[in-house]
């Protein structure tokens, strides 16, 4: 065996946050709700073992948590987020390779560390993780990070591995193989779990014993990568730098359902300007944008309308003072005057590095003035808040704010959030 | 630019530490650049003294809590003070500490004994919190100091 990765996931991750920092919530059930306290998703063990599914709508599950004494949440991303950055901190002492795969998961190429005990070394993370920052994890190792993915799931389902799980035996990770449904792999998903039962594929090991050719035909190279994965053969590097993303998307349900095109039109815009915030601080711009418009999922059928609108820009750019008047552009071709509008939003696509852009030719040059304003918009915004510069179309009024009626304090980035101590 | 002293006047207590607000640094020397003259401090130029690594050795297990009662007036932690609690620390007998008794955060001194563990005030107004068993508290962190602001 050559490569080594360890895979550190955090557990129930938003739950065991708020947590850290409440400790009458041990022991008892708590969700968290996405923004505009819409859906679950976030469970402590307690709550998933009352039944309470992932993704279910809060009013459907709204009295059980009542009757059962559940803790709600509204999903605090500022906290989790500082949360996330002192696990990664503590990370980054066991290996100057570390990828930050996702707020509560983290990969660590352990590949020098070959004759090191690597069940000890995997349990002295899992002991000072929590120890440190009071967020329980589960550590699984082996020699690809799919196989990684493989050993932190079962070290969180079984007992008997309490949290942690090497796998480098032959004979234990087959037996690990069988354990795992092909659905739960990293990269396979329920399509394709559904898909491979029909060949007769159920387990993750049964994956690994077809021809690469039968995987490559049925889940393309991506599959098949997944499988060679699965065989101990490491095909997915760790990505240290996160990647330029190909497309960014903003959109957030309003906190009331919205009726007129003014209202729909600063939650467009303040989206927008997100957006192109997101853009440049990747060094990019965009080459097109769709805008989106819906009602709510659970009106009635003739009640629902859905639609988006995408538009091709001159030449790619990252200014909002292209991008709003764009944006807002498409949302009126698309607004029907009637509905009860539930959500806004903006993808923004073909996305290019800014250093590569080419002008067109029949336009003005813009860019220059553009670029110097969008720096000053981007360093007074980081210093004074998000909302200390914006546009008359943004509005004041911010009917289209979330709710997040069960927001816990900021305990650890703001001062007048902090625990008191008597 | 201006030279800049450090507000980091010696306190009768030893134990008081003061850290710039919101954990600014502050640059230990300037210099203004003038063409053809290279000043010869660039050098010897270093880093800024960082507050937040004086205040603790360990940014990611490091927490503020801010301080409420007079419990502790005896050991210097008054009311409205910033408590810097480190979690990286094990604690032992002796170690003022964060703790979290009966639905609340406490800020102690911890006396391990024979028979229990005690939470002890520095104010003879409190008399010690016993615990005797794993439900009767948690130690959350242990304080490594304290910031006040004047």
């Amino acid at each position: 065996m050559t490569s080594l990765f360890a895979l550190v996931d955090c557990n129930n991750f938003y739950a065991s946050c708020e947590r850290a920092f409440n400790p009458t919530l041990n022991g008892k059930p708590i969700v968290v709700l996405s923004n505009n306290d819409g859906c679950v998703i976030a469970r402590s063990g307690e709550a998933k073992a009352l039944g309470i599914k992932m993704g279910a709508p809060y009013f459907e599950v709204r009295d059980l948590a009542e009757k059962e004494g559940v803790h709600v949440f509204s999903s605090n991303y500022e906290f989790y987020g500082d949360m996330s950055r002192r696990v990664a901190l503590i990370l980054q002492e066991y290996t100057p390779n570390l990828e930050i795969y996702s707020i509560d998961e983290s990969f660590l190429d352990l590949g020098n560390f070959l004759h090191v005990d690597l069940e000890g070394y995997a349990r002295g993370i899992w002991e000072r993780v929590p120890r440190t920052t009071g967020i329980p994890v589960a550590v699984g190792v082996s020699s690809t990070k799919t196989l990684a993915k493989v050993a932190n799931r079962l070290a969180k389902k079984s007992a008997k591995a309490n949290g942690v799980l090497v796998l480098t035996d032959p004979a234990h990770i087959e037996a690990a193989l069988k354990r795992t449904e092909v659905g739960d792999v990293w990269g396979v998903g329920r399509r394709y779990a559904k898909k491979l039962a029909q060949y007769g594929i159920y387990t993750a090991h049964d994956l690994t014993l077809k021809p690469d050719s039968f995987i490559k035909k049925h889940m393309t190279i991506v599959g098949l990568r997944t499988a060679r994965e699965l065989r101990g053969e490491p095909c997915i590097d760790l990505e240290m730098a996160p990647q330029p993303k190909q497309n960014i998307c903003t959109s957030r349900s309003f906190g009331e359902t919205l009726t007129e095109l003014k209202d729909i039109e600063e939650a467009l815009a303040a989206h927008t300007v997100r957006c192109a915030t997101k853009l440049r601080k990747q060094q990019s711009c965009c080459s097109a944008l769709t805008v989106f418009l819906e009602t709510s999922r659970f009106a009635l059928s003739y009640q629902m309308y859905f639609n988006n609108r995408t538009v091709q820009l001159e030449s790619p750019t990252a200014s909002e003072l292209v991008l709003v008047p764009q944006a807002l552009e498409a949302l009126r071709a698309i607004f029907r005057q009637g509905f009860r509008y539930k959500k806004t939003g903006i993808i923004v696509s073909g996305i290019v590095p800014a250093n590569q852009v080419q002008q067109s030719l029949f336009e003005p040059d813009h860019r220059q003035r553009d670029q110097e304003l969008m720096q000053a918009l981007d360093s007074l915004r980081s210093r004074y808040g998000h909302r200390s510069v914006f546009y008359g179309v943004q509005g004041t009024g911010g009917k289209w704010q979330m709710q997040n009626s069960h927001l816990s304090p900021c305990y650890t980035t703001r001062l007048e959030d902090l625990i008191r101590a008597k | 630019m201006e030279a800049v002293v450090l507000p980091l006047h010696p306190l009768n207590e030893e134990r008081f530490l003061v850290i710039i607000d919101r954990g600014n640094s502050l640059p230990l020397f300037t210099t203004t650049v003038q063409a053809g003259f290279p000043s010869p401090a660039t050098d010897y130029s270093a880093e800024p003294i960082d507050l937040n690594t004086y205040a603790s050795n360990h940014p990611a297990s490091t927490f503020l809590v801010k301080v409420e009662g007079d419990s502790m007036i005896g050991a210097h932690i008054m009311p409205g003070d910033l408590a810097i609690v480190n979690r990286d620390i094990r604690a032992s007998s002796g170690m003022v500490v964060l703790a979290f008794v009966e639905g609340g955060y406490t800020i102690k001194r911890l006396e391990v004994r024979k028979e229990a563990a005690y939470l002890v005030s520095e104010n003879e107004k409190y008399s010690p919190i016993k615990i005797d068993s794993p439900e009767g508290g948690m130690i959350w962190g242990v304080v490594v100091g304290i910031h006040r602001k004047f």
